[in-house]
């Protein structure tokens, strides 16, 4: 009897196969390639094997500034988009107040807007001159003219979490309204009738029950923190060396993009690529061993 | 029934190839600089009148600056996206000269005229004997005075021969007016380059070894921190950068005595610094020494032909009638102001004559004079595979780290810099 490629036998292969088809060219070709990559020198046309020397060139101050720049990053968008929204979610969660869901849909709006055009809108509002919005609205409250752009790291890394605040703050609050939904009504119920405060409900009940939303957004918040590029490639656009000055704003993947893209050195920007992927597991091992992610629940 | 329709195909097809054949071929240019644009659209029209056998219909681009050379070196190393023609600046045009070129040698259009160029601007684009790009000018570094503030302190800029006499202006402009005589670049590299390229010295030696941290380009760094700190008679630019819209509004409000920048910024002047027309002057740089040089060879773009165009041929030969022809060269001089690179047309009268730029310049059309006056006074660069990396690296470190925030020493800077480079 002939089966027919429909039968029980092949139908399984034949759903699971789209998604091997994208896992093995988009994601394994793509990582054995660059893994390849690092170990080579690449130029229009020709490849050549150059062992570790691409690993040699990285031990340089960009390289340390732009780990360190992507380190501060993630520390600071963490402390500070975990709890904000945890709090934002626990108050717009609130049974009663009609005005919740447009301030749930205000705060969510951000993340529509295009990274682009809001780093590009950002950049203009924060221009160095005397005259720009900023400026202008700092200038009542005593605060003097500043370059924000070019005013050195603490600037930098100030409109850099202020605009990621901005911008994701709407969506870790739908995560942890979500995992809100999931704890039961009644232990808040209990929990009144012992006399319990509210700092103590939050703290005793709502955080613990959360846990696995937070370990979830706190995972990728490492990923996204470590792969910042847009926001820091917009602002510093307009420069003339294509970059920020004295790589204030230079995050990995920017300088995967300044050396990979701008220099034309593919196989350098790989071996940035590799050290990015070391770095990011680690820290994700870190973090998820933390929260315990990895110990046997007790039963 | 059959046959009539068969008929009916060939002689569409065949009308439809020789309408197309009369069609103007469609050729795209990328370039990052608007008013390069003005000039090529310009340039089309002439070719047009002059081959009406071969029309072109030029589909210009204009990019950011960065952008551009991201999206010309990736298109180059993948193979595909590349336009027919593209403008190319200084100091990006190393990274296009690696591996397999992307570029078509100009060989065969230059070489008849290959003589009357000035030799040192075909050698910057061209690797191994053969030329990729072919250049817009001589780039002359000069002094732009603004009048009204130096006649309100009583400096006369005819006087100016070194820089200590410039330092000297410097202080009579701020003791009288108050502004300051200069800015100084703090992301960009015009401020620095001509001023060591005046001594000799370069960022790569005429062997291609890094020379960044060399004493005289120690020292000079250290006179530009001085300008601003020292002698207090320089600011940093507004928005960091000659070319930054911050910095054209406050020369524009006649907030500054001065600026030193090549040739090729005087369409900046006209084009985006409207209220100054008729208040500039433009002179010759300080010089070092007794008898030094005053000038420098400065910027550049090569306009190359990429090897993915389908109409190589037409591409060439419209680019060397644009930026390599006799009349090219006027209109370079004419639209854009740029100091042409063929020397033969130099002394044409239509060089001196009535433009926009002699209008505007207080001296304008005495400009063309004063340039052939300091033509022999201009050191060639020295271009390398690592100048975009060093470029960059005087853009986005050495000059924020020393002029802007001082947190390193010239020397530190500079010895920093080279040493990355040296790896």
């Amino acid at each position: 009897m002939r089966r027919s490629i429909g039968s029980a036998r092949f139908s399984p292969y034949l759903f699971v196969l789209p998604f091997i088809v994208t896992f093995l060219v988009f994601y394994l070709y793509p990582l054995v390639s660059t893994v390849i990559m690092s170990f080579q020198e690449i130029v229009p046309g020709q490849t050549h094997w150059i062992g570790t020397l691409n690993y040699e060139r990285l031990l340089n101050p960009f390289m340390y500034t732009a780990i360190w720049n992507s380190f501060r990053y993630t520390v600071f968008t963490i402390l500070i988009l975990i709890p904000i929204p945890v709090l934002l979610a626990v108050m717009l969660n609130r049974p009663g107040n009609p005005a919740n869901v447009v301030f749930r849909g205000a705060m969510f709006l951000p993340t529509l807007v295009s990274v682009v055009v809001a780093g590009t809108i950002i950049r203009l509002l924060f221009a160095g001159s005397p005259a720009a919005i900023v400026n202008t609205i700092l200038h009542p409250l005593g605060i003097k003219p500043t370059d924000w752009l070019l005013g050195g790291s603490a600037s930098a890394m100030t409109l850099l979490v202020g605009m990621a605040m901005w911008r994701w703050t709407g969506v870790n609050i739908v995560y942890f309204m979500s995992g809100l939904q999931s704890i039961p009504r009644d232990l808040y119920e209990a929990a009144d009738i012992d006399g319990a405060s509210a700092w103590y409900k939050l703290f005793r009940v709502t955080v613990p029950l959360l846990k696995p939303t937070i370990i979830f957004v706190t995972t990728i918040s490492v990923f996204g923190g470590f792969a910042m590029f847009e926001e820091s490639y917009i602002l510093w656009a307009g420069q003339s060396g294509g970059g920020s000055p004295n790589n204030v704003g230079l995050t990995m993947v920017g300088y995967i993009y300044l050396k990979g893209f701008q220099g034309g050195a593919l196989g350098l920007g790989s071996a940035i690529g590799m050290i990015l992927l070391a770095i990011v597991l680690g820290v994700s091992f870190l973090v998820l061993n933390l929260f315990g992610f990895f110990k046997r629940d007790e039963a | 029934m059959r046959r009539f329709l068969v008929l009916l195909l060939i002689v569409t097809v065949a009308g439809f190839s020789a309408f197309a054949q009369n069609q103007p071929t469609k050729l795209t240019l990328w370039t990052f600089q608007e008013l390069h644009l003005a000039f090529y659209s310009a340039a089309v029209k002439a070719w047009n009148t002059q081959n009406p056998g071969k029309q072109i219909d030029l589909d210009g681009q204009v990019f950011p600056y960065a952008d551009m050379h991201n999206k010309l070196l990736v298109a180059v190393q993948s193979g595909v996206g590349a336009p027919d023609i593209a403008d190319i600046e200084i100091s990006k045009f190393p990274n296009f000269l690696q591996g397999n070129i992307g570029l078509v040698p100009l060989n065969d259009v230059i070489d008849p005229f290959r003589d009357k160029f000035v030799q040192a601007r075909l050698a910057i684009y061209a690797k191994d004997g053969k030329n990729y790009g072919l250049p817009f000018h001589v780039g002359a570094s000069v002094m732009y005075y603004n009048m009204d503030i130096m006649k309100a302190a009583g400096v006369n800029i005819d006087k100016i021969e070194s820089w200590d006499d410039y330092v000297k202006a410097g202080q009579q402009v701020v003791a009288k007016t108050g502004k300051p005589m200069v800015t100084v670049e703090t992301t960009d590299q015009w401020s620095y380059w001509p001023l060591i390229a005046e001594q000799k010295s370069d960022f790569f030696d005429p062997k291609g070894k890094v020379w960044l941290d060399n004493p005289t380009n120690v020292k000079t760094l250290q006179f530009l921190q001085d300008l601003v700190y020292k002698y207090k008679i320089a600011v940093t630019a507004p928005g960091g950068f000659h070319h930054s819209e911050q910095y054209y509004g406050a020369m524009n409000s006649g907030s500054f005595g001065s600026i030193w920048m090549p040739m090729w910024y005087m369409g900046r002047f006209t084009d985006y610094m409207p209220d100054l027309a008729g208040k500039i002057a433009i002179r010759p740089m300080p010089r070092w020494t007794k008898g030094g040089f005053r000038s420098a060879g400065m910027g550049g773009t090569g306009t190359a032909v990429l090897t993915q165009s389908q109409h190589i041929d037409l591409a060439k030969k419209f680019l060397f009638f644009a930026k390599g022809s006799k009349q090219g060269n006027i209109m370079i001089w004419q639209v854009l102001g740029f100091d042409p690179p063929r020397w033969d047309v130099w002394a044409d009268p239509a060089m001196s004559a009535p433009n926009k730029f002699t209008e505007y310049f207080q001296n304008g059309d005495g400009a063309f004079k004063m340039l052939l006056a300091v033509k022999d006074e201009i050191y060639p660069v020295t271009l390398t595979a690592q100048t975009p990396d060093l470029t960059d690296m005087v853009r986005n470190n050495i000059m924020v780290q020393v002029i802007q925030d001082r947190s390193k020493t010239p020397e530190q800077a500079l010895k920093e810099a080279a040493d990355q480079l040296r790896k």
